[in-house]
Formats: structure tokens, C-alpha cells, sequence
């Protein structure tokens, strides 16, 4: 039985098809890897799954039920799927432990003793217990997005999507970022992660898709996709990514 | 050379006094009125919803390019003859700069909010907020912030067209000090008293604005 299920997903802005009849089943416990050139739609993807973007057509399936398109509907399902951006989007005026109770409070109503107590186990969890009353101005990249992920993670998600979460970290932040979301891995949590890091994909994920023409254009083990890749495509991606990362 | 007589206007402190009310009553009440309807409309305008968009759009081109004094005029003068009701000097004087007011303010608003980073409603409604939630916590605090300096300029404008009252002789400072010219045969010392008494509330107020300007530019 699958946790998300997506069948037949469009999606288009303006002339430009992004993705084109995209179909995908999570398994739980799946940690999928997303690879795709940059346009190739894989932010789009992930933002179409938790309804930051509006599909033009196809269905989502949580936990076996198709997903309406009433906004109360979607504040639901929302809440229960976590989402991770390359820029943090941390709330600049709040710090640390507000930007990881705002959820628990404003949308799930908690009392503020609840929130607080729940807030401090996550930051506790990413790491950074002693930031608890910092802003996000006085934080380094990787702290920022630790913060981020606690945020996401108070809200108890089922599943995690994580859109290119070190790509806007300098080099040496990027390890304590990779960490957490290992150690997410180690719990058995669900997660897409769209990433350049084809290393930590290849030790982390359990699955890796690679995206094209708006739909998978080939998937497999991270051993079938990234050191036998039996499409052309995916041999040019890999190829191109592997002299970009020499070079950088 | 004139002889300066300012004696013959504190002689009406009374009346000054009483101006001084009407002026902070008026300033109080368009400013409340005029700031909450511009953060509705305001938000009208950056609405994707033409049912929204339009009406809000449509607001601020007429309150922007009609003059305040012309509404005021209109309200108290031509309002009563179209309706069943008459409407009195404070009503027509505070409809109009209150509507004036918000049609600039829904600008600012607008303007401020848009300024924003999308990836602040991204954060926000991935945490679950709705379109509500998200304003209310997430976007406005930030916007507002942005946008203090040009609402505390609105405020400084809105207590200068306070004396636009006078034309259908609201009891705020011009309209007395007009009352006190006219009774002393003094209006060079009375409108200059007048001048004076505004520069005494204004000034703590632009000096304000600097301030904030100033602190905008260091936080950011
Ligand atoms: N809100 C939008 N409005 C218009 N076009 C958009 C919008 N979002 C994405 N696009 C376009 O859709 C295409 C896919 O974008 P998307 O961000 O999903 O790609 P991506 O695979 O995540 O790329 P990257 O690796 O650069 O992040 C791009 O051509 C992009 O310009
Ligand atoms: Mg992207």
C-alpha cells in the first residue's frame, strides 16, 4: 500500500508543459532521490504533491484517498506533508524556537507551554538546542536550514519533501545539513529530495528518478541510476553533472 | 510697519483650545478610519481575484484623482439632497479625508506586501496557514515594518487636511482661528499663531519619520 500515490500529473505555465502525465508511487519507508536538469520540473513536481502549485490535471492519493481541491482540504494535507526550500523561508521576526512553534500554535492551536516543549525536542533534534533564541539574521546557512527542517518536522509529517535543501549553502555547511536528513533517513522516515548531491543519493536514497520531458524518464536502485543508467539521457545528465562538479 | 498684537489672540485661548480638540478628533478618527479601510483595500489590490481586484482598483482611482476639498463639499452639500439624511461638518469633513486617506494608504499597503518575499508564503502555507493565517502572522508584521515610515507620513498628511474641515466650519484650529481674525480685525497674528500651533504638533511627528527611516536603513 503506498503513502502518495500520483497518477497522470500535468502541469503548465503558460507555453511552457512541465510536467506532462507524471505517474509515482511512495511506498513508506521510500526515500526517493530526484534528479533532473535545471527546468526540468522537479521543484514543480514537489510543489504539485503538498499543492503549492495547482495541477492542471491527474490525481494525488494520500494514504489511499484522492485529495479535493478545497482549500480546507489542502490546509490538511499540507500539515501533513513537510516541505524543505533551498532558500530556508525561515520567518526573519521570529526566532529559532518561534519559527518552529508558529505551526503548532497558529494552525494546530496548541497551548504555548505545548508548543514550546514540542519546538525545543526538534531544534534539540537538528542540533541546535542552544539557538532556541536567535533570529534567523544571527544564523549561519546550514543553521538556518536545520531550523527549517525542525519546523517542517514539528508538524508531524508523514512525508518530507525536500527541494535542493544545500544547493544555497556554502561547501563546508553542507555536511551538517546532509546529516540531519540522514539521520531522518535512519528513522525510516518517507522522503523526496530533489539534489545535485548524487554521493548522499546514492547512499541514502532507497530509489532515484530521473525527470525528463515531463515525466520519469528512468528510475531504479541508486546503483541502476547513477553508475549503470541504461537511458542516454540519463548518462548525458550524469555525465554533465559529474565535469560540473570536478570543475566547481 | 505692523504692530504685533498676539495678546488680542491668547485672549481667545478658549477657542483655541476647543479648535485644538476638534483638530486631534478629526486627525483621531480619519486616521483609524482612513488607515483600516486602506489596509482593506489595499488587500484588495493585490488580490487575484478580479471580483476583488477591481472594485479595490477602482476605489483608489477615484479617491486619488478627486480633491479632498471637492468630496468634503460634496458630502455635506449635495450627499443630504440625494439620501433622507443630513450629515454634519465632522461626517462629511472625516468622510472625505478618511476616504482620500485610504485610497494613498491602500497604495502603501499594497506596495508593502508585495515587497515581500513569495518564499514567505511558501514557508507559511507549507506549515499549514491559511491565506488569513499567513497575512496576519507572517506577512504583515514584515510589511509593516517596511511601511512605517510612509504611514507615519500619511498621518503628518492627514493632520494638515484636517483644516480642509473648516470649509463647511468645523470647529477644528483654522476654522477658529478664521472665527478669531475675523472678531480681533488681527489675521496676521492669528493665522500665524495657527501656523505655529501646527508646526508644535507636526514637528515631534516628521522628526519620527526620520527616525524610522533611519533605523529601516540600518536594520536592512
Ligand atoms: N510560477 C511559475 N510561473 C511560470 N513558470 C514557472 C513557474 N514555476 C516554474 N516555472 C517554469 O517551469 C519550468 C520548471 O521549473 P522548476 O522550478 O520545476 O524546475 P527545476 O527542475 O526545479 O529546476 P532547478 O533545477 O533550476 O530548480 C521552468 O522552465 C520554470 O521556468
Ligand atoms: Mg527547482
Amino acid at each position: 500500500m503506498s503513502i502518495l500515490g500520483v497518477s497522470g500529473l500535468t502541469k503548465r505555465f503558460g507555453q511552457a508543459d512541465v510536467l506532462r502525465g507524471l505517474d509515482l508511487e511512495v511506498a513508506p519507508g521510500e526515500r526517493i532521490a530526484i534528479l533532473g536538469a535545471s527546468g526540468s520540473g522537479k521543484s514543480t513536481l514537489l510543489r504539485c504533491l503538498n499543492f503549492m502549485e495547482m495541477p492542471d490535471s491527474g490525481t494525488v492519493t494520500l494514504d489511499g484517498k484522492i485529495v479535493g481541491r478545497r482549500e480546507s482540504e489542502l490546509i490538511q494535507v499540507r500539515q501533513r506533508i513537510g516541505m524543505v526550500f533551498q532558500q530556508f523561508n525561515l520567518f526573519p521576526h521570529m526566532t529559532a524556537i518561534g519559527n518552529v512553534m508558529e505551526g503548532l500554535r497558529t494552525v494546530r492551536r496548541f497551548p504555548k507551554a505545548e508548543a514550546q516543549a514540542r519546538a525545543e525536542k526538534e531544534l534539540a533534534r537538528v542540533g541546535l538546542a542552544d539557538k532556541a533564541a536567535s533570529y534567523p539574521a544571527h544564523l549561519s546557512g546550514g543553521q538556518k536550514q536545520r531550523v527549517a527542517i525542525a519546523r517542517a518536522l514539528a508538524m508531524e509529517p508523514e512525508l518530507m519533501l525536500f527541494d535542493e535543501p544545500t544547493s544555497a549553502l556554502d561547501p563546508e555547511l553542507v555536511g551538517e545539513v546532509l546529516g540531519v536528513i540522514r539521520t531522518l533517513a535512519d528513522e525510516g522516515r518517507t522522503m523526496l529530495l530533489v539534489t545535485h548531491e548524487l554521493g548522499f543519493a546514492y547512499h541514502v536514497a532507497t530509489r532515484v528518478i530521473f525527470l525528463a520531458d515531463g515525466v520519469i524518464h528512468e528510475e531504479g536502485t541508486p546503483d541502476q541510476v547513477l553508475v549503470h543508467p541504461t537511458k542516454e539521457r540519463t548518462r548525458a545528465f550524469l555525465a554533465s553533472h559529474k565535469e560540473y562538479s570536478l570543475q566547481g | 510697519m505692523h504692530k504685533w498684537d498676539f495678546a488680542s489672540v491668547f485672549a481667545n485661548t478658549d477657542a483655541l483650545l476647543a479648535g485644538a480638540a476638534g483638530t486631534l478628533r478629526i486627525f483621531a478618527l480619519c486616521l483609524v478610519l482612513g488607515l483600516s479601510l486602506g489596509l482593506i483595500v489595499g488587500l484588495g489590490r493585490t488580490s487575484r481575484s478580479r471580483w476583488l481586484y477591481w472594485p479595490a482598483s477602482a476605489f483608489v482611482e477615484f479617491f486619488r484623482n478627486t480633491p479632498v476639498l471637492v468630496q468634503i463639499l460634496w458630502f455635506y452639500f449635495a450627499l443630504p439632497m440625494l439620501l433622507p439624511f443630513q450629515i454634519g461638518p465632522l461626517a462629511a469633513a472625516a468622510l472625505g479625508i478618511s476616504l482620500n486617506s485610504a485610497a494613498f494608504s491602500a497604495e502603501i499597503f499594497r506596495g508593502g506586501i508585495q515587497s515581500i518575499d513569495p518564499g514567505q508564503w511558501d514557508g507559511a502555507r507549507a506549515i499549514g496557514m491559511g491565506w488569513g493565517q499567513a497575512m496576519r502572522r507572517i506577512i504583515l508584521p514584515q510589511a509593516l515594518k517596511r511601511m512605517t515610515p510612509a504611514l507615519t507620513n500619511r498621518a503628518i498628511e492627514i493632520f494638515k487636511m484636517s483644516t480642509l474641515a473648516s470649509a463647511v466650519a468645523y470647529v477644528e484650529l483654522l476654522q477658529q482661528g478664521k472665527l478669531i481674525a475675523s472678531l480681533n480685525f488681527n489675521p496676521i497674528e492669528a493665522y500665524t499663531a495657527i501656523a505655529v500651533i501646527f508646526f508644535v504638533f507636526l514637528w515631534p511627528l516628521v522628526q519620527m519619520t526620520y527616525f524610522l527611516e533611519r533605523r529601516l536603513k540600518r536594520d536592512e
